[in-house]
């Protein structure tokens, strides 16, 4: 820490304190800034009113981050237990999607979710759709009252969103649980086993607490884009009920302009997952040393 | 100390069409300390792992006090074993690693059960105070310590160690020895110890399995393995030694270079051609005109106890260990007593190992049996 900076350092101090540091000053700037450039703190008092859209944006960002977890974990734990060239191919296969454009895939996505998109129409054709109707005016109150649907609602719903999410966000949990399962040593799971372990324990005492450091950075990677995402929402979430992402966006391109207040969400939005991310390191401080060592 | 523990009958395994361990037959006493020595390569690691489980043996048995376990997985088997590396869990402290196995036992022990195992192993080991710190913060002798403990607080029946000292320094490795082979008498347990460093073996075990190319080679006492190896690679690989080629004159008498030696061998027929072990200390120094064999000095290397001189006799060259010293140059004149003479059939090893005309500094750094095989093809002289 006290060795001066090396020379060759300079580029980079350069490039961070232009494209890190000015932005985010300019950002606290316009966030205490009104229109005609007099300090106040009303931007932030207004954000109240947008109370539920933080709340939603939390709740479905963690939702996806959870369901990506739940995914991701089994799949990176028994990728790392096959073969080199397995590992290899199905690796490649993960990241493939990402090397397509995201708004293609979402748009994708929306084909696939429509009213008479791929997926009704696959339920039409193999009469789901009816099975559900005659099971579903079975148990209805009034059977003669119900009306048959003719597809199901699934985009513009918040699930679709969160689907938008998983899918988009799932190879950033994978790829750090991967890569730290794939690194342990195997020596470690035979000592354990050798020390009376079986299997379930080699895993909750052993497997478990050393992929955690893979786990919280996979957490972090999903849950931050998926906090602040906007795309995902307007597309598949039919943009009825706003996100941040959104919320942001207006304030910069849409009707409502006032980029003062769209900064001072922003600022707010940054400050909690800062907040989240450092409770989350200090929860996991000793397992990440204990990888690094 | 006699009633027999393990016992590998016929034990193969191959791997993906190699065979890397033909037939082992083998038997472990109760609180034995029994070494498996070798070259890397030889097998002596697969059967380590066979004892303990990791690995199922092609064909043949395993047994423990007399039942077949062949299909009894690690967890289950009242065997532990000290990793090469030592497996240290590093999101552990040193006294939740020793505890781990403890934890895992069923019927459950008591916190207080746990406690006071893990408290009286410390002691044995010597790191009382450290139960607290990272594993990752200790020295590689303590973590050695650790490990060491972490597998004796289990009570195992047999502990396994799998070359546990290789990446100790050499001072550590010495007082290591000591502390295994104390630790070993105190719990009066059966180690299974895995080295290629034929010191080690010697200065700690009772009983010496030398295997190569996934064969026993010999088993035996330290002494025994020493003083009457079977083949020419036990020979060279335990300790130095001069492996000549000699012909059984009689019971008794052994020609070497032409000349008739008193030994102590007896049984081969009239003439068969032998080899012939010499070890370097063995061989006497005396005048030209009293020596047995007359050679030249070609080099002398001090070695602090003695001098390592390499004697050329009609072109072939043999190592002595000797504390007079003889200039380069100097034609001596050697004895050699029956006692230090020891005759071996020949054997697939025969003229691989014992020859010093490729001597070189390093010839005791030698331990990898292909490093040496290389050598002796590039430098053969003959």
């Amino acid at each position: 820490m006290k060795n001066k900076l090396s020379r060759f350092s300079i580029p980079y101090v350069i490039w961070m304190a232009l494209f890190v540091v000015a932005p985010i000053i300019m950002v606290v700037i316009y966030a205490f800034s009104s229109a005609d450039g007099r300090f106040t703190v009303e931007n932030f008092l207004q954000m109240s009113s947008y109370a539920v859209v933080f709340a939603r944006s939390f709740k479905l960002a963690l939702i996806a981050t959870l369901i990506c977890l739940l995914i991701g974990y089994p799949i990176s734990y028994f990728i790392s237990k096959e073969g080199i060239r397995f590992q290899q191919v199905a690796m490649v296969l993960i990241m493939l999607p990402m090397w397509m454009n995201f708004l293609l895939r979402t748009y994708s996505w929306m084909s696939i979710l429509e009213n008479n998109g791929l997926l009704n129409q696959f339920f039409q054709q193999t009469g789901i759709i009816n099975l559900y109707n005659s099971i579903a005016a079975h148990f209805a109150a009034d059977p003669t009252a119900y009306e048959p649907i003719a597809f199901f609602q699934m985009i513009d719903t918040q699930g679709a969103v969160v689907l938008g999410m998983v899918y988009n966000y799932l190879p950033f949990m994978i790829l750090p649980i991967y890569s730290v399962i794939g690194k342990m040593d195997h020596s470690l799971l035979e000592a354990a086993r050798d020390l009376g372990a079986n299997s379930a324990n080699v895993f909750r005492r052993v497997i478990l607490p050393l992929s955690l450091p893979g786990v919280l950075s996979g957490i972090t990677m999903v849950f931050v884009p998926a906090v602040s995402t906007f795309a995902i929402s307007t597309m598949l979430g039919g943009g009825t009920k706003l996100l941040l992402g959104d919320l942001i966006e207006q304030q910069f391109l849409g009707g409502s302009y006032n980029p003062h207040l769209g900064a001072a969400i922003s600022l707010v939005m940054m400050i909690i997952v800062v907040v989240c991310m450092l409770i989350m390191n200090k929860f996991g401080e000793g397992e990440e040393q204990a990888v690094i060592l | 100390m006699s009633k027999e523990l393990i016992r590998l009958a016929d034990c193969g395994m191959r791997f993906d069409g190699e065979t890397v361990l033909h037939d082992i037959n083998l038997y472990i006493n109760d609180s034995e300390f029994l070494t498996l020595l070798g070259p890397s390569g030889c097998g002596k690691t697969t059967t380590l792992k066979i004892i303990g489980g990791f690995l199922t043996p092609t064909h043949g048995d395993v047994l423990f006090d007399g039942v077949r376990i062949n299909d009894v997985p690690p967890h289950q088997r009242q065997v532990n074993t000290v990793f090469q590396k030592y497996a240290l869990f590093p999101h552990l402290d040193v006294y939740d690693n020793i505890a781990f196995g403890l934890r895992m036992a069923r019927p459950k022990l008591s916190r207080k059960e746990i406690d006071t195992r893990v408290m009286d192993m410390l002691e044995v080991v010597s790191l009382k105070g450290f139960e607290h710190r990272g594993v990752t913060s200790l020295s590689g002798g303590q973590q050695q310590r650790v490990a060491i403990a972490r597998a004796l607080v289990n009570r195992p029946k047999v502990l396994l160690l799998d070359e546990p000292l290789a990446a100790l320094d050499l001072r550590l490795r010495k007082d290591m020895q000591q502390e295994l082979k104390r630790i070993q008498q105190q719990m009066g347990i059966t180690f299974i110890y895995v080295t290629h460093d034929q010191e080690e073996a010697l200065a700690m075990s009772d009983t010496v399995v030398v295997m190569d190319s996934g064969r026993i080679q010999q088993i035996g006492t330290p002494e025994d393995i020493y003083n009457e190896p079977k083949n020419a690679f036990v020979a060279d690989f335990i300790g130095e030694s001069n492996i000549v080629d000699g012909f059984m004159r009689s019971d008794f008498q052994v020609e070497v270079n032409g000349r008739r030696f008193d030994c102590l061998d007896k049984g081969f027929s009239v003439n068969e051609p032998v080899d012939v072990v010499i070890r370097p200390e063995d061989i006497d120094i005396v005048s030209p005109e009293q020596g047995k064999l007359v050679g030249t000095v070609t080099s002398v290397t001090f070695k602090g106890m003695m001098y390592d001189m390499i004697v050329d006799f009609r072109g072939f060259k043999w190592l002595i260990q000797t504390t007079d010293h003889s200039p380069v140059g100097s034609r001596i004149g050697i004895k050699i007593d029956p006692d230090g003479i020891h005759v071996m059939a020949k054997s697939e090893y025969s003229g691989m190992f014992g020859d010093y005309s490729s001597f070189s500094e390093e010839y005791d750094e030698l331990d990898d049996a292909s490093v040496v095989l290389e050598e002796e093809e590039n430098g053969d002289e003959e």
